[in-house]
């Protein structure tokens, strides 16, 4: 009996401890946002260790009843912002709670510095342009810079290699390799014939073309730098042929099975006699140009870096003959053997700590063997007896030997959420070696050997998600001109409430004297200075980027030259200055029209220089004062078919005819002019016959392109004859080229097998 | 009496446990049961917070996790803002990550979850991204099969991305509507293992067998 009143009064006590448990109800609501009062939708409000909670809606409020009581925590949390968390005491009584956290900083919604930078990449965040836009721009025809030559900032100039960006010479821009200086990136220059990149633009994952304000991490280009990153480990196993009118080649990629190490070797055959049987060319060849490649790589996947590989090696040839400009006989020939190599190894390891290292080192060899002659109408060599007739100057043999070494490390540690400090120094070694022999077979040697050093700090301050800043500085010594240099950079960038930015870049940049002008006649020469001030305004869409930058450039110590005793120009003092300002505009759209990519791009200069041996300051030769491109893509999936298009419209450049004045250091321009206008029409195909098919082995690609469609009359520049006073127009080499080739690329493993063989 | 407090304390701490478990089975339930007509009233982020409140009160269980960071892509999927993509797909990384440490290795379902978050960072940018994470996709759907092979999910997710890729690369409709039809076989026989153990994909098979026809 006693035991079931107890029993009785047991579950009479379950049962109102159930009830007080049960009974017990706080409403908790409020209002969450930012510290600027925005309201936040989206963010978590719970109650911790308990499953009581609530999502925010658009406005930030919340409610909900909580059965919990007693001392309790609540927590809020929304990503990108600081977490919440408060004490609070469930007793049944409602709580009113406003929540206000502060923005995070964070990777992915900060402001990118972007003044004086096209970026071109597969990264995570919007870029202006990817690597695949740089393969099928139409009048890129496979070289990169031909891609970066319809982004604004960029020269047409077609009658030499190399970058002219933003009013600079070719020499003011410099091209590196993960890091690592590209001494030679152009093939050897040709008289009259633009060079194109030695480089295959599919062996780079993310470009950076800066055409102003770089980076501290660089030096030595008063103008533009074009970064370049090569690919990681790729995706899986392959092998591939390419087969054109102008080439032959393949090569393989392998990948081990743990997918932490993989090789590759490609081997490329260029001969040119083909297509330049067809095609008439302006030059009359008796060696067409010839070109054996080797490339070879390995990338190690390391504990938490990488280690890259990338050697290159290369010999190509080529003759010619062209009319003698101070005869109407005679012809001038011109042959080139060159042999080229490159290397550069890198790494890059996390160290622990937010510490990253990045090393790197590079070594490559140059050799231009060329001849140049004067020859009849019968090829035979032409020589006068008289010693003084400046016709035998024509006659000449120079071989050119260069090598060039680079090690390079930096340090770069991460401060909180994303802000940086990166440190490090770059050593390079150089030997450039001249064996000139004359018309009467004397020989004469030069030789130019530097070590330049440089240390570097910068430094990437985020201050909001709207507001950041990379401060840098760069030294240098070098040991040509036995002196420092200390470069100071600075890049501002702000992000509006629309998501559009302003940018702002500033920089000091030093360039020593070009090998070609050396050895200097002084020995107290400078640094030659650039002072960089860029404003940019970008705003990206959905699928649309606009993007305007107004720039100035101011030039300081440039090198002016006086003929030495061989008659070249050699580097005489530091008084040549100049400037370069402009307006370029950007635009990029996805989206207007139906599956067609377009982009516009105007640059307008205005730009004068007093250098070399200028008489005043004048608008040089390889800088017009409009340039403009239309690039268009479509690609038509029925037809698995891709049509390119592209439209490039520069205004006349000057040209000048330089003399010398008796006794005076500086020429005389005895006649100048300006050219016609620059159009040109470029289009091109690419045809993926086995696009999607599921079975098949070989991926094919056909590609066909034409340069200048319509033959538009071209001319570049004037040459002026030194013996013969009369000029001629330096037109392209022909008034269009066709390019027909395919590529095949087969996995070597099928991709269900790579899979599996990885589980 | 003093047995009988004893019982009642017994009674009271067994009371509690059992509570426990029977809140945790019947919030899962019920959060679970919202599961498909959150994707019809584009609250899967709401959803995905009241999983991860039951995953961190819990500490111990990977199902709520597993859910939290299927909740979190299918709102990254759900999304029209491409520029915040791949925040969320990289959230829903993280908390799969959490439910894969629970349950002490990945498993078919976690692997069926991370060839959804490669999906969702690819719809970016699909042009550019295609090759680095369509392989990722396809590579974490062969691993569910083979982890599972009687899991339907891999299979409808398989279906969808031949859904969305065009004729011309070897999808389109057919091929999908064969796969989509293989995974509504298999989830007629699929068997979870508990009542709170993944079971979704069906409703969104027949949708999309539905747009095949």
């Amino acid at each position: 009996m006693c035991q079931i009143i107890e029993m009785k009064y047991v579950l009479l006590l379950i049962a109102v401890w159930s009830t007080i448990e049960g009974n017990a109800q706080t409403k908790i609501s409020g209002k969450y946002t930012d510290n600027r009062n925005k309201p936040l939708g989206g963010a978590s409000i719970s109650i911790k260790d308990s499953y009581d909670g609530t999502t925010t809606d658009s406005l930030g409020n919340f409610s909900f009843v909580t059965s919990e009581t007693g001392e309790h925590v609540i927590e809020a949390t929304l990503s990108g912002y600081a977490s919440y968390s408060k004490n609070i005491k469930l007793e049944g009584k409602d709580i009113e709670l406003s929540i206000a956290v502060k923005e995070l900083i964070t990777e992915l919604k900060a402001v990118v510095i972007t003044a004086g930078a096209f970026e071109a990449g597969d990264a995570k965040k919007a870029t202006v342009l990817n690597s695949i836009d740089i393969v099928t721009t139409a009048s890129a025809e496979g070289d990169i810079t031909g891609a970066l030559k319809t982004l604004p900032g960029t020269q047409q100039v077609g009658e030499t290699g190399g970058l002219f960006v933003r009013g600079g010479s070719a020499t003011e821009s410099k091209i590196f390799i993960d890091g690592n200086l590209v001494n030679n990136f152009f093939y050897s220059s040709v008289p009259g014939i633009a060079s194109r990149g030695r480089f295959n633009p599919f062996l780079f994952k993310g470009t950076v073309f800066s055409s102003g304000g770089y980076s501290a991490l660089y030096g030595q280009a008063l103008s533009s730098a074009l970064i370049l990153e090569s690919t990681d480990l790729p995706e899986r196993s392959s092998a591939n042929i390419a087969v054109s009118v102008l080439s032959i080649g393949g090569g393989v990629q392998k990948l081990s099975k743990n997918k932490k190490f993989s090789w590759g070797l490609t081997y490329d055959y260029v001969d040119l006699v083909l297509g330049f049987k067809v095609i008439k060319q302006r030059q009359d060849y008796f060696n067409y140009p010839k070109d054996h490649q080797v490339d070879g790589n390995f990338r190690i996947k390391t504990k938490s870096g990488f280690i890259k590989y990338y050697g290159y090696a290369n010999w190509n040839k080529v003759g010619f003959r062209t009319m003698d400009i101070d005869s109407f006989k005679l012809k001038d020939a011109f042959s080139l053997y060159n042999i080229n190599t490159y290397q550069n190894l890198n790494w890059k390891e996390k160290l622990g700590h937010n510490w990253k290292l990045n090393a790197g080192l590079s070594f490559s060899t140059n050799k231009d063997d060329i001849s140049l002659e004067l020859q009849d109408d019968q090829h035979k060599k032409v020589t006068f007896a008289d010693p003084y007739n400046p016709y035998n100057l024509k006659n000449a043999g120079i071989i050119n030997k260069a090598y060039y070494a680079q090690a390079r490390f930096y340090l770069e540690k991460k401060l909180g959420a994303i802000n940086m400090i990166r440190f490090g120094a770059d050593q390079f070694y150089s030997n450039e070696a001249t064996d000139y022999t004359a018309f009467n077979n004397r020989t004469y040697r030069q030789v130019i050997k530097e070590n330049l050093s440089a240390g570097f700090a910068e430094a990437d301050v985020y201050l909001t998600n709207n507001i950041a800043a990379k401060i840098g500085a760069r030294a240098e010594y070098s040991s040509i001109l036995a002196k420092w240099n200390a470069a100071p950079r600075l890049s501002l960038a702000y992000k509006f409430r629309d998501n559009s930015q302003a940018s702002f870049a500033y920089g000091i940049f030093y360039q020593r004297p070009e090998t070609n002008i050396l050895p200097s006649i002084s020995n107290n020469l400078l640094y030659a200075r650039a002072t960089h001030y860029i404003l940019q305004y970008q705003r990206t869409s959905n699928k649309r980027t606009f993007r305007t930058e107004i720039f100035y450039k101011q030039y300081n110590n440039l090198y002016k030259t006086r003929s030495n005793a061989f008659g070249n120009a050699a580097a005489l003092n530091n008084n040549g200055s100049g400037f370069a300002k402009g307006i370029e505009f950007f635009w990029r759209d996805k989206k207007t029209l139906k599956n067609i990519d377009y982009w516009i791009s105007y640059s307008y200069l205005d730009t004068k220089r007093d250098y070399l041996n200028y008489p005043n300051a004048i608008q040089p030769n390889f800088a017009a004062k409009h340039t403009s491109s239309l690039v268009v893509k479509k690609f038509v999936l029925p037809w698995k078919l891709g049509i390119n298009a592209s439209y490039t419209y520069a205004s006349g450049r000057p040209y000048y005819q330089f003399v010398p004045v008796q006794g005076e250091n500086n020429a005389a321009i005895k006649d100048h002019g300006r050219t016609i206008d620059y159009n040109a029409l470029g289009f091109s195909l690419n045809y993926l016959p086995n696009l999607g098919k599921q079975k098949a082995k070989a991926f094919t690609v056909f590609v066909l392109s034409v340069s200048n469609v319509f033959g538009q009359k071209n001319i570049f520049s004037y040459n002026y004859g030194t013996i013969v006073d009369h000029k001629i127009p330096v037109v392209p080499p022909s008034k269009r080229f066709v390019y027909i080739g395919c590529f095949i690329s087969y996995g070597i493993d099928q991709t269900e097998n790579a899979i599996n063989n990885n589980l | 009496m003093k047995k009988a407090f004893l019982l009642l304390a017994m009674i009271a701490v067994g009371n509690s446990l059992f509570a426990q478990s029977e809140k945790y089975t019947a919030a899962m339930k019920k959060n679970i049961a919202l599961l498909d007509s959150a994707v019809k009233n584009n609250s899967m982020a709401d959803l995905a917070n009241s999983f991860t409140r039951i995953a961190d009160a819990e500490k111990t269980q990977w199902l709520p996790y597993y859910y939290a960071a299927y909740c979190t892509v299918m709102s990254a999927y759900l999304s029209e803002d491409n520029s915040k993509k791949d925040a969320i797909a990289d959230k829903a990384e993280e908390l799969i990550t959490k439910a894969e440490t629970l349950a002490g290795a990945a498993n078919s379902e976690t692997h069926v979850i991370r060839s959804m978050i490669a999906s969702a960072h690819m719809m970016v940018d699909p042009q550019t991204r295609w090759q680095q994470y369509g392989m990722q996709s396809s590579g974490e759907i062969a691993k569910a099969k083979e982890m599972d092979p009687t899991n339907p999910r891999p299979v409808y997710l398989e279906g969808q991305a031949k859904f969305y890729t065009p004729e011309q690369f070897g999808g389109g409709k057919a091929p999908a509507k064969e796969l989509f039809e293989k995974a509504l076989g298999m989830f007629e026989s699929f068997k979870p293992k508990t009542e709170l153990d993944p079971a979704w994909g069906k409703a969104g098979t027949d949708y999309f067998l539905e747009q095949c026809k």
